[in-house]
């Protein structure tokens, strides 16, 4: 019986142990692939940009973009100067885990309609962990290869995560015609959690030709 | 069952419990780098994708709801 008991004891605390380990692995361990891939796939869209071949024949505002690849570059300034995430193209699970990632089907930067971009709040390096900080007025830049576009925070929504229709060209109104230029940001919300959505909306507020060569 | 795997440990006391550190260290390297990255996305719980295919595309071409 004491066998048995002391048994049940070390097994229960032993549990205990590797779940405390596996929380550590999720907060900070997978920060390290997410960072990984993003040096790596900064590299990958630099040189792309540099070498100036904007694939496909009709230059639109940016190129098209494989599924997974960097697709432009976020910084938000309330986040500090060093916050900088390549959006990568795709939003299923694997393109997330890699940075914040952009629906397809949505416009692109600076495009008139909604340019959406969805990111882990936890884990996987948490681009968007702060998101629930920005304010109107904040601004949100997105580099692309052919520009800067810097949108302004307009609003701030908590919505639940059947709520498509917030990614629709003129959010809430799926179907309607686009006429605003936006940037919509979706993460999770409460933290650690997949209760809600938290959904961040921005209008383009200028935009500047990108130099050539960097 | 510690206590078994502490007698089959060879050595006197100080081999044994460097042996023993050992085995942890490989336990949690083996979770750590082998299973944690698959559990992992089994049992996800930070979700910041929208459910469901985005407004701009036909319903029916549905990627798969995460």
């Amino acid at each position: 019986m004491r066998v048995l008991i002391r048994g049940l004891g070390e097994l229960c605390i032993t549990a205990g142990l590797i779940l405390l380990l596996f929380v550590t692995y999720e907060l900070w361990g997978t920060g390290r692939y997410t960072h990984d891939q993003q040096n790596k796939l900064s590299k990958e869209m630099m040189r792309s940009w540099a070498s100036g071949q904007p694939a496909g024949a009709g230059k639109i505002t940016t190129e098209r973009v494989k599924l997974g690849k960097g697709l432009a570059l976020i910084r938000i300034p309330r986040f500090g100067s060093s916050y900088r995430y390549v959006v990568i193209e795709g939003v299923s699970l694997a393109d997330l885990r890699k940075g914040p990632g952009h629906y397809p089907g949505t416009q692109l930067p600076g495009e008139v309609g909604n340019f959406v971009v969805s990111g882990h709040r936890t884990t996987y390096s948490a681009p968007f962990n702060r998101v629930g900080e920005l304010k109107p007025g904040d601004e949100i830049d997105i580099d692309t290869r052919d520009g800067k576009y810097v949108y302004k925070v307009t609003e701030k929504r908590v919505v639940d995560p059947t709520d498509v229709e917030v990614t629709a060209p003129v959010p809430f109104h799926p179907g309607q015609r686009a006429g605003k230029r936006m940037i919509t940001l979706t993460t999770c919300h409460p933290m650690y959690s997949a209760a809600e959505r938290l959904i961040v909306f921005g209008q383009l507020s200028a935009q500047y030709p990108r130099v050539t060569g960097k | 069952m510690y206590t078994l795997i502490w007698r089959l440990l060879p050595g006197d006391r100080r081999l044994k419990t460097a042996v023993a550190a050992g085995l942890v260290l490989v336990v949690a390297v083996i979770l750590w780098y082998a299973v944690f990255p698959w559990v992992e996305p089994q049992i996800q719980f930070d979700h910041g994708v929208m459910n469901g295919a985005p407004a701009t595309t036909p319903p029916s071409s549905g990627r798969p709801a995460p």
